[in-house]
């Protein structure tokens, strides 16, 4: 700089690309706050008059499009209980496989980057192959050979029931799990492994002692996550486990279940009246989002309550 | 454990006991070279400071010490290191008794995220069939012998990631000497912290001598000569020179030494 | 947790005190030997001398370890000057020896009458080398300060002594070597009061930071 240019720190000009991107994004951000608040303000203004106790407590008889008689009850407790059945095993399987692939596997080896491209993959089927894979391989694959081996008379397992339903979706989910597993395992300071392993602890008792309880919230993340995206899927489930009609609740896991979002399809496409329909169409969607809403809320508690008793802890 | 006797008096070893002996250690990461045969010999009961430039190998062949250079791939030891006249890289050694007896003190604190007691008594859980009295009373005793009890003994239970820099190190140390070492390696320990913590990491060091042999890595030439008895210069992976400490910062043997603790390279 | 550091310093002190006992002792028995005419405490004040040597070497090796230790301020200061007090009171130590060994020539002859006030020279002397001593382990810059002037009284003491044993030699040529010899040892203890000065300036140094050598010559 020669001597006689003078220092100074005020912008010289107006800076346009800067006051253009900081508009474009503010914009983008804009559009999909309105495209949301339109979505659940059209949801809720036509819904909430059919969103009665009467309503959400009901067991609906054969023909539920009458406003008057119908109810979700069922669809309610099949939807939450096959979203908890998945989770069940969703989580176990998928921390277990991340922890074998960021603690185990041997690092960039031919295999690990197999089944890594395999788990990303998965992620980018879409849902309806799952529920025919569900089909293929749970019912008609280990549910009739189970049925044969236990010498059932008629299909006990070799049917769509909720258990299989369950199980297709886990298998949906389990990438989620998996990448979030793997990512809050990966973000654990390799300092506290050294730590631990220096002090004479297993690989194994470094991971139950240290690794896991650090990695939980993480992992209770990924579980959020695959919850979410269960809870709403339909496709998975339609050749798997969920029924037009069920006149009780069901109570085995080989039963079928009826299903919040199915439910919203039949109403939608099976109506003999559609206006006649559209209310109880409205209240369903509404209570499907609320129990989104309400089993991601259960788990983000969960998860704070484990966060905070990680900081704190005693 | 038996100890054996210095096997000629070196004159390089002030220690009256010979505890740790290395010959000819050599470790290749894949195909590079890191340590160059290497051998040096180290007394009980003394601190022993491994000096020199970054990248000069001597962090590599302190975690030689506790083998936890095992969790790298690609890593080849050659020669031979003896703890107590036994090689630790002998295949009949147990690599969890070794770090028993070897522990570790890190460049950055790193207590686990659960209270002061718990991370104490992590050890003396996983290796001791110890009663409940039993672990508090070594807790206890860790703690006073890292200079941490008396700050800390109303706040047992509270997390040690409350504790501040200095004190999270001392809890290291606290940990680390909780399940009875004979060694114990510092790698950098004070290189974190402010003036007054690396004061009293170092008297504690000068404490701690009386019952451990410590090998420490530092790059603070002064923390080398203000509490190591002896003295190693390493630089690109050779063991450049070995003496007493008085004797490298006063008067070294080797012109890249005195270049080295004068701060002329490095 | 008591302070390494701090305790290598102590051990500094501790020998500076040893060599400085060692060194009174000295130049007490020295001029002991000199007016009693004691020819075999003569002898042992000059053997003794390599142990103020061997003082001074230790001195010299603990204060460079710890300067290694990165010392700072008054730590620093302490080190330092513990080497230049241990200069001095080696010099004294030579000094003494100097004395005793013109005490070991003059007790083997027979003595000179003058009337002049060695004694009176070595006690001012002895208590220079005494209360500077005092000032650096008190640390007292102000004992220290009023030391210092007191030098130009030995030198005045020093003068005047020469003055008479140079009026005695013209007077009476036999006892010239004799008085060379009185000349010489009084010369000494002008020097050992130097030291003592010397010291006490160190000690200013050491307390106040400022090097007040050299500046109070008028």
């Amino acid at each position: 700089m020669s001597a006689t240019t003078r220092r100074h720190f005020r912008a010289e000009k107006f800076d346009f690309s800067s006051f253009f991107f900081t508009g474009l994004t503010g914009l983008a951000t804009l559009l999909i706050l309105a495209i949301l608040a339109v979505i659940l303000g059209n949801i809720l203004i036509n819904g909430w008059q059919g969103f009665t106790w009467h309503f959400v407590s009901t067991i609906p008889k054969k023909n539920f499009f009458d406003i008057n008689t119908t109810g979700v009850l069922p669809m309610i407790v099949g939807t939450t209980i096959r979203v908890f059945v998945m989770t069940i095993f969703v989580v176990p399987i998928g921390v277990i496989t991340a922890i074998y692939l960021t603690e185990y596997a041997p690092n960039n080896s031919l295999i690990t980057k197999f089944i890594r491209a395999a788990v990303n993959n998965l992620a980018g089927v879409p849902s309806i192959v799952f529920g025919l894979f569900g089909l293929g391989f749970f019912i008609n694959f280990i549910g009739k050979h189970m049925d044969a081996m236990l010498q059932n008379p008629s299909a006990v397992w070799g049917q769509p029931a909720l258990i299989w339903a369950a199980l297709t979706l886990a298998v949906m989910t389990m990438p989620v799990v998996i990448v979030a597993t793997e990512e809050s395992l990966k973000a654990i300071p390799p300092g506290l492994r050294e730590a631990s392993l220096a002090l004479g602890a297993t690989k194994l008792e470094t991971i139950l002692r240290v690794v896991l309880p650090q990695a939980l919230p993480g992992i209770m993340t990924g579980g959020i996550l695959a919850v979410s995206r269960a809870a709403g899927e339909v496709a998975p489930i339609l050749f798997t486990g969920v029924a037009y009609y069920m006149a009780s609740l069901p109570h085995r896991v080989t039963d079928q279940f009826m299903d919040l979002g199915y439910h919203v399809f039949v109403l939608s496409t099976q109506s003999p009246n559609i206006e006649q329909t559209r209310p109880i169409l409205y209240a369903t969607v509404v209570v499907l989002l609320l129990l989104t809403f309400a089993l991601n809320l259960v788990a983000i508690i969960i998860r704070a309550r484990v966060r905070k008793k990680l900081r704190a802890l005693g | 454990m038996p100890k054996l006797n210095p096997p000629e008096a070196k004159t390089n070893s002030p220690g009256s006991n010979t505890l740790i002996q290395i010959e000819s250690l050599s470790l290749h990461y894949g195909e590079s070279k890191a340590l160059k045969n290497i051998s040096l010999t180290l007394g009980e009961k003394v601190v022993t400071a491994f000096i020199g430039p970054s990248g000069c190998g001597k962090s590599t062949l302190l975690r030689c010490l506790n083998r936890m250079n095992d969790l790298i791939d690609n890593v080849r030891i050659e020669g031979s290191c003896k703890i107590g006249g036994h090689d630790i890289y002998s295949p009949d050694v147990d690599v969890i008794e070794l770090r028993k007896r070897v522990g570790m003190v890190f460049q950055k604190s790193n207590p686990f995220p659960k209270s002061i007691y718990e991370n104490v008594a992590y050890g003396l859980h996983l290796h001791g069939s110890k009663s409940k009295p039993e672990i508090a009373a070594v807790v206890e005793q860790s703690l006073r012998s890292a200079a941490l009890w008396d700050e800390v003994k109303d706040r047992l239970h509270a997390s040690a990631l409350g504790l501040s820099g200095g004190q999270q190190q001392r809890l290291c140390i606290a940990r680390a000497i909780a399940i009875k070492p004979e060694i114990i390696l510092m790698d950098e320990p004070a290189s974190a912290l402010d003036p007054l913590a690396t004061a009293r990491i170092e008297e504690l060091i000068l404490e701690l001598k009386k019952d451990f042999t410590i090998v420490i890595v530092t790059h603070n030439m002064q923390q080398a000569a203000r509490i190591s008895d002896q003295t190693a210069f390493f630089y690109i992976g050779e063991l450049i020179e070995f003496d007493s400490t008085a004797k490298i910062f006063t008067n070294p043997a080797k012109k890249q030494t005195e270049d080295y603790v004068t701060g002329r390279f490095g | 947790m008591e302070n390494h550091f701090e305790m290598g310093l102590d051990a500094l002190r501790q020998k500076i005190l040893l060599m400085a006992s060692r060194a009174e002792t000295a130049v007490n028995q020295s001029v002991q030997s000199l007016v009693q005419r004691d020819y075999d405490l003569a002898i042992r004040v000059r053997e003794d001398d390599n142990i103020i040597d061997q003082f001074e070497v230790e001195i010299d090796e603990m204060a460079i370890v710890l300067l290694t230790k990165a010392p700072l301020a008054s730590n620093l200061r302490l080190i330092t000057v513990a080497m230049k007090v241990s200069q001095n009171l080696e010099r004294i130590g030579d000094e003494a020896t100097k004395i005793a060994k013109r005490a070991r020539d003059l007790a083997q002859e027979p003595a000179v009458k003058v009337n002049f006030d060695i004694n009176r020279m070595a006690v001012m002397a002895l208590a220079m080398v005494k209360e500077s001593l005092d000032a650096f382990v008190q640390r007292d810059p102000a004992a220290a300060r009023a030391i210092i002037p007191r030098d130009k009284e030995v030198d005045a003491l020093n003068k005047e002594i020469h003055s008479q044993l140079a009026q005695h030699m013209t007077l009476n040529p036999d006892t010239i070597g004799r008085c060379l010899h009185w000349i010489v040892a009084a010369k000494s203890l002008e020097r050992i009061a130097d030291h003592a000065k010397n010291i006490a300036e160190e000690v200013v140094y050491l307390c106040e930071a400022q090097d007040i050598r050299h500046t109070l010559k008028n």
